[in-house]
């Protein structure tokens, strides 16, 4: 009798459309966000995040139908992030049926949001988003930074401390991306994983870089990550959220099948 | 037809109850209010709740539900979830000293910092995710397989002075009362509404309990 670690897919939606580029180019079309997301209950995934990556905020009311439309039928728990920036967007979010929301570069710019967000509506449906890239050359002591708009802009900020103080502002959950191997299917970077999980008490979901099973199985082993994240293995059907809990707990660890 | 009324006292998110109360039972007729004559009036009354402890109770006491809820504890089904169930509690140790609606005798009681399993690994606060739910005999579980998992989110868990109103425990490490029973009121500490088809159930068990 344990928690059960968590398998969490990621649907990045671009006008109500769900897509998938590898290092944010080669836009692939998989489909229509409450489809997969029907799909992905029906398979076992403990929780569903949408990342709205809409780039014009004319279309942005597009996800929140979305919500709407899956709240109505899906009952694990949402996520929305993407272009979170005020305690507003936040409302309408949760309104519209989500239970948590990622802050991303909100927070880089302003922290203080955090405090707001998590005073207003509790640190349960707080996740911050942090996109981290490693600085360091080989041979020196690992160091990792916040990166925001995509990967491309250093921000100068010590992901380990930036975790710290996200979670002391508030944030109840940690999704952690790695810059540096999301969409490359190469795995987890397990070091940053290990680092950021061990550094914080709640829980930390590992993202970026699934290629496979084990690489999911690997980010709870050796990343200590409480959940998984994943988009393009599950969207394209190359494995089933199912096939992913028995691979994980062929390998040892509690799941929810 | 029958009715159901989930309290809204402005904490949280109410859609995702309301809309997983219409899917468990289609033939209940479901009414999201903070009116107290419509709660009163319903057939039996959801007390739900997210956030802290300080800010509920003073939103109920603002609105006048606290009595509302004493009044519907003594007369028909009431289901509290998550914080909705803490607040049943005498008190509550978070944000300092909270005094709650002692509809349950208790307290209610954070995990302590540095948490660690029997294999010496750190466990995270807050209690986030599916974990397993060990049934005491009880009427709402019926359908719903012993052990299964719900979904949890908490740093709070509540201490029952009465053993026997244990409804069901969950491990993190140690058992804790993750459900409570007395007479016609029932509680939960996970979310029924985000735990899928045993939610559903425990959802339609709820809206069919005769007490």
């Amino acid at each position: 009798m344990s928690l059960a670690k968590r398998i969490i897919p990621c649907l990045d939606v671009d006008n109500g459309r769900v897509v998938k580029g590898v290092k944010f180019v080669d836009i692939r079309d998989a489909g229509n966000p409450v489809e997969i997301a029907r799909r992905y209950d029906r398979e076992g995934a403990d929780e569903i995040t949408f990342l709205d990556i809409t780039a014009t905020h004319d279309n942005r009311d597009t996800i929140i139908h979305v919500v709407e439309q899956v709240a109505s039928e899906v009952f694990i728990p949402l996520t929305v992030g993407g272009g979170i920036r005020t305690l507003d967007d936040i409302r309408r979010m949760l309104n519209a049926g989500a239970d948590k929301v990622g802050i991303n570069s909100a927070a880089v710019f302003r922290p203080e949001f955090v405090q707001e967000a998590a005073g207003r509506f509790g640190s349960q449906c707080i996740v911050v988003a942090i996109d981290a890239k490693k600085t360091s050359q080989d041979g020196e002591v690992a160091r990792w930074e916040i990166f925001t708009h995509g990967g491309r802009k250093a921000t100068g900020i010590d992901a380990i401390e930036w975790a710290e103080k996200m979670v002391a502002y508030g944030a109840g959950e940690i999704l952690l991306t790695s810059m540096d191997r999301d969409g490359t299917r190469e795995g987890f970077d397990l070091p940053l994983t290990r680092a950021i999980s061990e550094a914080v008490a709640v829980p930390v979901i590992a993202s970026g870089g699934v290629g496979n099973l084990d690489h999911l199985a690997d980010g709870v082993i050796n990343g200590k990550a409480d959940a998984v994240l994943a988009a393009s293995i599950f969207h394209f059907a190359e494995y089933t959220i199912q096939q992913a809990k028995e691979h994980m707990r062929a390998r040892g660890i509690e799941v929810r099948l | 037809m029958s009715s159901v009324a989930v309290i809204d006292y402005g904490m949280g998110n109410l859609h995702s109850i309301a809309k997983a109360l219409q899917h468990a039972a289609p033939d209940v007729s479901v009414t999201v209010t903070a009116d107290a004559l419509a709660i009163l009036q319903a057939d039996r009354v959801v007390f739900p709740g997210v956030g802290a402890i300080r800010d509920c109770m003073h939103a109920l006491k603002q609105a006048g539900l606290d009595e509302v809820i004493q009044t519907v504890a003594k007369t028909k089904p009431l289901l509290g979830i998550c914080l909705g169930m803490q607040a049943l509690l005498t008190d509550s140790a978070e944000n300092g000293h909270n005094l709650c609606l002692n509809i349950f005798s208790g307290h209610v009681v954070r995990f302590p910092e540095d948490l660690h399993d029997h294999e010496g690994t750190r466990l995270k606060i807050p209690h986030m995710g599916w974990n397993q739910v060990r049934q005491n005999r009880h009427p709402l579980w019926q359908g719903i397989p012993q052990d299964s998992r719900f979904y949890f989110v908490h740093s709070y868990y509540a201490q029952p002075d009465d053993a026997s109103i244990v409804a069901a425990t969950t491990d993190y490490p140690e058992p804790f009362a993750c459900a409570l029973a007395q007479d016609n009121v029932f509680a939960v500490q996970f979310h029924p509404e985000k735990s899928q088809a045993v939610g559903l159930q425990l959802l339609n068990n709820f809206l069919h309990w005769d007490v």
